[in-house]
């Protein structure tokens, strides 16, 4: 038990990723409202952020901005910066999630538009009929 | 502009032309189809080119902004990627000419909202086939698949909730994706596919390298809806405009094929990939059952366009199993396979845009008497059937001989009986069409608008594509030989 323990809390931020990857997967496939689900998969993606921002960190790293002239003299040492290739990342993957979610919504709705309703078992019953 | 980065101009020109379509064709439609059609002939003219000089001079590369690689993005042109690019804005450029027309039909008034989302869609594609950096293609993935979304939203009826439904399970497809490229960051902590494939295989973490690969392909398998993540593919894409469909059924899951056997070849070689050889062999089993599940759904359905889409998955999985064979004569079948079914694909959607454009509905008891009212569309429409049962000379024929021949140096006899199997249940799929067609009428009281004998053919805009297709089919066929021998041998890894 003890030991399962220590690696959640050694590794706690990608646990953390886990359980909201788990909770927006649960959204999308378990909710019948088609906003929530929609939501769902923001968690979804807000939780794979998370995961890469969490790779970049070092413990002791300080901002990555340096003197231009004092990094070409003398070598930076990685180790007291962190990495700021995965934050830049994902700045575009929120750029990427942020219009998925601006054409999910505008289908939404259109969706209501035409239905009236954004539950999907009702959707489906009018559907049926 | 020069020759060596005459491929950046194949990718900008239709951008560009996007822009121009969404601001001048808001004045006035005129503007649409030079744009369109103007930008999309230079893309085939430059791919033509930049295909003639990988073939004679090897890979090409490019960085953009002079970031040096494996700092920079890469544009990467290689055989297989300019046979993309080729292939590509061939398709593009006939299936263009009858979205025009179609679109004119069905969306009078937002024509040029739908020309902006199908020109970026082509420049996403062509992204695909030229990035040589993993999370580039994520966005580039991701820009196609925003685009085919919208796409899909502008039809009728259902095509809203069909898209939403499609929304969601590309989101989950682009954030595994996303995520395998996270785990594979990690460990190599580089995003160059060259670089990754020079790295991967110095370290030792089986586990974790195994990991990352599976959320790709999980990934990419969705995307491209090989079968138990189909189910999203039938609805979006038979309710998709018409205009839509003959340029997203051809190329989306072909080139999300293509960016399976990049990122296998390229990305993390074959030798990582094809290690457990039990997961190899069920990826083939579960190919041989798409396929088959494919085919049988297939032969449920009772329009022509839903008929279409169910192939269209069992076509995934002969080139998804074609690849997880792990030889050589699997693998040529099926990049061959990529080439020829989004040709026969192409040549099976412009006949149902023709159809819906002449006479509004595909649904099978329509097209009795077909053959009467559209002569040369069915006649294409034939030889594009016998293609997709693989008739010689057809292109159909000479990539599931691959393919078949692929599965017996494998052992993979399941995979030879789902193709033979296949091969049967679209020759009765084809035949009771063009019997319906042939042979059939229309009864009496029914539809009275087309009375039975007037010959409607399509207009000459949808007509003339159609036809071209339908002859590309057998010119394909024929030049199989030397398409296999200076391009996609080229192709295949060593030790294969």
């Amino acid at each position: 038990m003890e030991a399962i323990i220590g690696e959640v809390v050694a590794k706690y931020n990608y646990w953390i990723y886990v359980v909201l990857m788990m909770i927006g997967f649960y959204a999308m496939i378990g909710k019948r409202n088609l906003v929530k689900k929609l939501i769902g998969m923001n968690i979804f993606q807000t939780s794979i952020i998370l995961f890469f921002v969490s790779t970049g960190v070092k413990k002791g790293g300080g901002i990555p901005i340096v003197d231009k002239y004092k990094a070409l003299a003398s070598n930076i040492d990685a180790a007291t910066i962190v990495n700021p290739l995965p934050h830049v990342l994902m700045l575009t993957a929120i750029v990427v999630g942020v219009s998925v979610t601006g054409v999910a919504l505008a289908v939404l709705q259109r969706i209501y538009r035409e239905y009236g309703t954004l539950e999907e078992d009702e959707i489906l019953e009018k559907l049926q009929r | 502009m020069n020759a060596t980065n005459l491929h950046l101009f194949v990718l900008v020109v239709p951008l560009l032309a996007a822009l121009a379509i969404n601001l001048l064709g808001r004045r006035s439609r005129q503007w649409i189809a030079p744009l369109v059609l103007g930008s999309l002939a230079f893309s085939v003219f430059g791919s033509v080119i930049i295909m003639a000089r990988v073939v004679e001079y090897g890979t090409l590369r490019y960085t953009v902004g002079n970031w040096q690689p494996p700092y920079g993005i890469e544009l990467v042109v290689d055989p297989l990627s300019a046979l993309m690019m080729v292939l590509i804005a061939v398709v593009a450029l006939l299936a263009s000419f009858s979205s025009l027309k179609s679109v004119e039909q069905e969306l009078p008034g937002r024509e040029h909202f739908f020309f902006t989302l199908y020109m970026i869609l082509i420049v996403g594609l062509f992204g695909l086939v030229l990035t040589g950096d993993a999370f580039n293609l994520y966005v580039l993935l991701e820009i196609t698949s925003i685009t085919t979304y919208g796409l899909i939203a502008m039809g009728k009826g259902r095509a809203a909730l069909s898209s939403f439904n499609y929304i969601i399970m590309g989101s989950i497809a682009a954030c595994f994706y996303l995520l395998g490229i996270g785990y594979i960051y990690i460990l190599t902590g580089t995003l160059n596919m060259a670089d990754i494939a020079r790295i991967l295989p110095t370290l030792n973490a089986p586990v974790a390298t195994a990991t990352a690969i599976a959320f790709v392909l999980v990934g990419l398998w969705i995307k491209m809806a090989f079968f138990p993540l189909h189910s999203w593919l039938p609805n979006a894409y038979s309710q998709a405009p018409t205009g839509a469909g003959t340029l997203i059924a051809p190329l989306m899951t072909k080139v999300t094929v293509y960016l399976m056997v990049r990122v296998i070849i390229t990305m993390y070689t074959p030798a990582l990939v094809f290690t457990h050889e039990w997961i190899a062999r069920g990826v083939v089993w579960a190919a041989s059952l798409a396929i088959i599940c494919g085919s049988v759904l297939a032969l449920g359905q009772k329009d022509l366009r839903r008929m279409l889409t169910y192939i269209i998955i069992a076509e995934v999985g002969y080139m998804v199993g074609g690849i997880f064979l792990a030889n050589a004569n699997g693998l040529t079948g099926s990049i061959l396979h990529i080439v020829n079914d989004a040709f026969m694909t192409l040549c099976l959607f412009l006949v149902v845009a023709a159809i819906i454009y002449r006479q509004g509905s595909v649904s099978l008891v329509s097209l009795r008497g077909i053959f009467r009212r559209m002569p040369i569309t069915m006649a294409a429409f034939t030889l594009g059937a016998f293609a997709m049962i693989g008739v010689p000379p057809t292109c159909g024929f000479f990539s599931k001989w691959y393919l078949i021949l692929g599965g017996i140096d494998g052992g993979h006899w399941e995979f030879v009986v789902a193709l033979i199997v296949s091969s049967l249940i679209n020759a009765v799929l084809f035949f009771r069409i063009i019997e319906l067609g042939y042979f059939g009428s229309l009864p009496d009281g029914d539809n009275q608008e087309h009375a039975i004998d007037e010959r409607r053919e399509a207009p000459w805009w949808m007509l003339s594509p159609l036809v071209l297709t339908a002859v590309i089919l057998i010119v394909v066929g024929l030049s199989t030989g030397p398409l296999v021998n200076n391009v996609i041998r080229l192709m295949i890894p060593v030790g294969f």
